[in-house]
């Protein structure tokens, strides 16, 4: 079943649907949402740009996706349905604030006449509900209580009714008002818990609705679960990396769409030994982060792709410095400022390739929004390990989708602790250059360590000595011994996983990171078909997983669905030398997974 | 042990040549920060605090060369950036000393939003900005202290370009602690380094220094004035007063601006580099060769404010009285869960 609830910016649909999930993550459906809303804060009410929506799709089997199209739709005013209806398919449920449709909130969304009224609707089961003046009479009784305020708990009555429909208890949601409220102003939370309740009675009494949905619980593996976002889990993740290295966590971060919610997330966790820095800029976030991993701290830098690319000098000074560094790219569209709240995959090249000279630095990327905790522990290890920086990516849909997440046995996390140099490595001076015969990672001496002062620097380095030179030779054994010791990884990942149960799929699907969902949704569907298809998908983007090139050649033909215009494609047609082909659409949306799967089905029935 | 400015109170017996590294100098002949870069190693030993807890920290340019010539923890990083890198740095290892070496294009030009922000946060940092008026390592082009009209290599008519002046533009964002020095000037150098270093927070010193290839004698009126006709010493609670003679002096008028006088007329100003209302230090700032005769030399001001590493360091221990020290199974359980059987 998937909801979407649309309303003006500052109708509170965000709220509405966090709440409805929340009640519906506590009857065990498994749950996926997707949030969409405007960069600007309050466009002008009843506009077009500024509908908010929040998409949630529950089930009682194990789901991928918040889902494409809606099965209902929730429409606060005639800018949302305008914007939405799109999307419902014919016979869909459309349940409308009927006071919302009048002539003028009408014209701000360019209709001509009242949808409500013209028939245009006919095909969808369409449920009129005054929803302001249902709430306000509702709330009439209410002391202390503005009638602008009643107004705009329109959207509790609204969740109260589709709490009654699908059968969802509405307490978790009082206990959440009350606790939200009810300090500073206890006659607002009862004023909306009036009105939560008052929708559900509406469900309850009233004939319109002739069916009650229910959902049962899903079958999920046991074990104790919550629902969680993915810039909560990033954020969850670099806690555990701090804590699973024994290193103090320091975050430098300039406020950016979408990332910034990891800062503020990290910033309330000080009893952690968590330091947040909100730098004048991203340059000097990403610098305060270099300078507090010399001093032997786990340095993170967190921005989206606009913040990334400045960040870009200090990421190639932390490569030739070989200290760890963890950048979390929350990628959204671009380029320039592009749509700051929308998804996309733009930027992988980026990351791999936007730096001056020869500057390899290693890439995960995760692929869903409880996933975004292992990505951070991994990408914080392969740091720590190889004294580098190292690149995380999620995207707009991740950072703020949610899904349950099985929680993890805090003692079966890896351990990532690393070593100081504490003594001098060559008789009886210390040598900053001389490489750790496995990892090539040189050694990590803080200052406050006696007897190792060194000086490090951007110039480059004399192998082993890291004294500054200008030698030839030198230049290039130490470029390719950057190179060799970010291939070297490869050895210290995991293989790349096929999902191709009978091993008879001749075309394989190759994703990375944020459209795992959607992908393997869309790999279901194909095999519901009875067509056969295998899906590989990749969270080291470099170096990739070394047995990628022999998976890759064992199938006749590959498809790289990305949100972007092929950049994972290019990279495995030059690496591999594959004639895999693309499925790209960069709308600022998550794939849809119908439509991948037709790309699939096309590429399969081609053959 | 240490106090919390990495001081170790004097037990060590270091001295300059503790502080030398095996690197050849490679500045120019007759550079102003070969006398910078001896004062400064003679200097260390006298702050008691053990090499490994000094870290010398700078951006890009001929200045920035310097922590290579420093046998203490450094870094020569990226253009301008060295004061933010210097406060990721500080803000986690409050048990160093951390100082920053810049030049005035490096700090004012392409880094002059980390220093405006490092010096308003009274991060724990001393930040020496090698001042020559020109970019000396890009071979001579005009830099944010060129005088207006400066012909260079890329200004072949003069620039167009107002200067900085460096301790404005420091006590204008808040610095706690703004100060000048000569390179030359070994004595007066170390006066402003040791209570540079004594002060908690952000030190900001601009040490007029000479590119002899450059811009050559830039600073003549002040470096060369072994009669002390144009430097004008700052001394805490004494009368400005300056000259061959002492003859001149300076006196602040009802609008806050600063006239020269006679050293006998009245109302001769007392220096107090402590004035919480930053005014007095702003207006001492704006006296100079062209419009007053003289430059003046020392502390400009030094007052106290709490550290950001500091304030930092009490919210954690505040965070961490309240909360207790935070446990991570804990943090995964909280908010609402469910358990699937």
């Amino acid at each position: 079943m998937i909801v979407r609830f649309a309303g003006d910016s500052g109708d509170g649909m965000q709220l509405t649907g966090a709440q409805f999930t929340a009640e519906t993550a506590l009857l065990g459906n498994d749950i996926s949402t997707l949030p969409d809303f405007p960069a600007e804060i309050r466009a002008p009410a009843g506009s077009l740009p500024g509908v908010s929506g929040f998409q949630l799709h529950f089930a009682d089997h194990d789901i991928l996706t918040p889902g494409d199209a809606p099965n209902v739709l929730v429409a606060m005013n005639p800018a949302a349905l305008k914007t939405n209806l799109k999307d419902l398919p014919k016979g869909g449920t459309l349940i409308v604030n009927a006071d919302a449709f009048n002539e003028r909130n009408l014209q701000k969304a360019g209709y001509t006449s009242n949808p409500l009224e013209d028939g245009s609707l006919d095909e969808y089961q369409l449920h009129k509900v005054p929803l302001t003046t249902l709430t306000v009479g509702a709330l009439k009784d209410v002391e202390g209580v503005t009638p602008r305020e009643a107004e705009r708990a329109k959207n509790m009555f609204a969740l109260g009714l589709m709490s009654w429909l699908y059968g969802r208890p509405i307490e978790p949601t009082i206990e959440f008002l009350r606790a939200k409220f009810g300090a500073k102003r206890p006659e607002l939370a009862e004023a909306n818990v009036k009105a939560l309740q008052a929708g559900y009675a509406f469900g309850e009494t009233t004939e319109t609705f002739a069916v009650t949905y229910e959902v049962k619980p899903a079958k999920m593996a046991p074990g104790t679960y919550r629902n969680i976002t993915g810039n909560q889990a990033l954020a969850y993740g670099l806690i555990a990396a701090s804590k699973l290295s024994g290193l103090p966590l320091f975050l430098g971060a300039y406020p950016i769409t979408p990332a910034s919610s990891i800062l503020e997330e990290l910033a309330s966790y000080k009893h952690f030994g968590v330091r947040t820095f909100q730098a004048e800029d991203e340059i000097a976030a990403a610098g305060a982060a270099v300078g507090a991993s010399f001093g032997g701290a786990l340095g993170v830098t967190t921005s989206a792709g606009p913040g990334i690319v400045l960040k870009a000098e200090t990421v190639g000074l932390a490569v030739m410095l070989e200290l760890p560094l963890v950048i979390c790219d929350i990628q959204r569209a671009g380029p320039s400022t592009g749509m700051p709240t929308k998804p996309e995959q733009g930027d992988l090249l980026m990351v791999l390739h936007g730096r001056n000279g020869e500057s390899p630095v290693p890439v995960v990327a995760a692929r869903s929004p409880s996933d975004c905790f292992d990505a951070a522990i991994e990408a914080a290890r392969i740091a720590l390990k190889y004294r580098t920086p190292v690149y995380l990516l999620s995207d707009a849909y991740l950072a703020n989708g949610s899904e349950p997440w099985l929680l993890p046995d805090v003692s079966e996390l890896p351990d990532i602790s690393t070593t100081f140099a504490t003594e001098p490595n060559a008789g009886d001076a210390f040598l900053p250059y001389l490489r750790d015969e496995q990892t090539l990672a040189r050694p990590w001496a803080p200052p406050g360590t006696p007897g190792l002062e060194h000086r490090i620097g951007g110039l480059e380095k004399s192998d082993r000595t890291g004294n500054v030179s200008y030698d030839p030779d030198n230049h290039d054994l130490m470029t390719r011994l950057r190179a060799q010791k970010v291939a070297g990884i490869a050895a210290d990942i995991p293989e790349l996983e096929v999902d191709d149960p009978d091993g008879e799929a001749r075309v394989l699907v190759l994703g990375w990171g944020g459209t795992y969902g959607p992908i393997a949704a869309a790999v279901r569907r194909v095999r519901a078909s009875g067509r056969k298809v295998a899906h590989a998908h990749l969270r080291h983007l470099n170096p990739f997983p070394r047995n990628t090139g022999e998976v890759l050649r064992r199938y006749e033909r590959v498809l790289v669905p990305e949100m972007n215009l092929g950049q994972l494609l290019k990279l495995v047609r030059s690496e591999f030398l594959v004639d895999a082909v693309g499925y790209n659409r960069v709308r600022g949306l998550p794939l849809r997974a119908s439509e991948v799967a037709q790309a699939i089905e096309a590429l399969i029935d081609h053959e | 042990m240490s106090d919390a400015n990495g001081n170790g109170h004097g037990r060590l017996t270091l001295t300059a040549k503790d502080f030398r590294t095996d690197q050849e100098v490679r500045w120019c002949p007759g550079c102003g920060d070969y006398a910078i870069l001896a004062a400064l190693q003679s200097f260390m030993p006298e702050l008691g605090i053990p090499r490994e807890r000094i870290v010398f920290i700078s951006g890009i340019g001929c200045a920035a060369r310097f922590p290579y010539y420093m046998n203490t923890y450094g870094m020569h990083s990226i253009h301008g950036r060295a004061p933010a890198i210097a406060t990721g740095l500080a803000t986690t290892r409050p048990d160093l000393s951390v100082w920053v070496v810049t030049g005035d294009g490096d700090a004012l030009s392409i880094g002059g939003n980390h220093l405006i922000h490092a010096l308003r946060r009274n991060v724990n940092l001393k930040i020496l900005l090698f001042n020559n008026r020109i970019y000396g390592l890009t071979k001579g082009q005009y830099s944010p202290t060129s005088e207006l009209g400066k012909v260079t290599k890329s200004t072949p008519m003069g620039s167009l370009d107002w200067p900085f002046n460096p301790l404005s533009l420091a006590i204008g964002a808040e610095a706690t602690f703004v100060a000048r020095a000569i390179d030359t000037d070994k004595a007066g150098m170390a006066e402003v380094l040791r209570a540079a270093a004594e002060h908690r927070g952000s030190a900001f010193v601009e040490i007029l220094q000479n590119c002899p290839i450059f811009n050559d004698d830039a600073w003549a009126f002040v470096r060369d004035d072994k009669e002390g006709v144009n430097r004008i010493v700052l001394r805490h609670g004494e009368p400005i007063r300056w000259g061959k003679d002492g003859e001149k002096a300076l006196r602040q008028l009802p609008d806050g601006t600063i006239e020269a006088c006679g050293a006998d007329e009245d109302g001769v100003l007392v220096h107090d580099e402590t004035h919480e209302e930053p005014s007095l230090a702003f207006a001492l700032s704006r006296v100079t060769q062209a419009t007053h005769g003289g430059t003046p030399v020392g502390v400009f001001r030094n007052v106290s404010r709490p550290t950001y590493d500091e304030m930092m360091a009490d919210q954690l221990r505040v965070a961490e009285e309240r909360r207790g020290k935070g446990d991570l199974a804990e943090l995964l359980h909280s908010g609402e869960t469910w358990v699937v059987s």
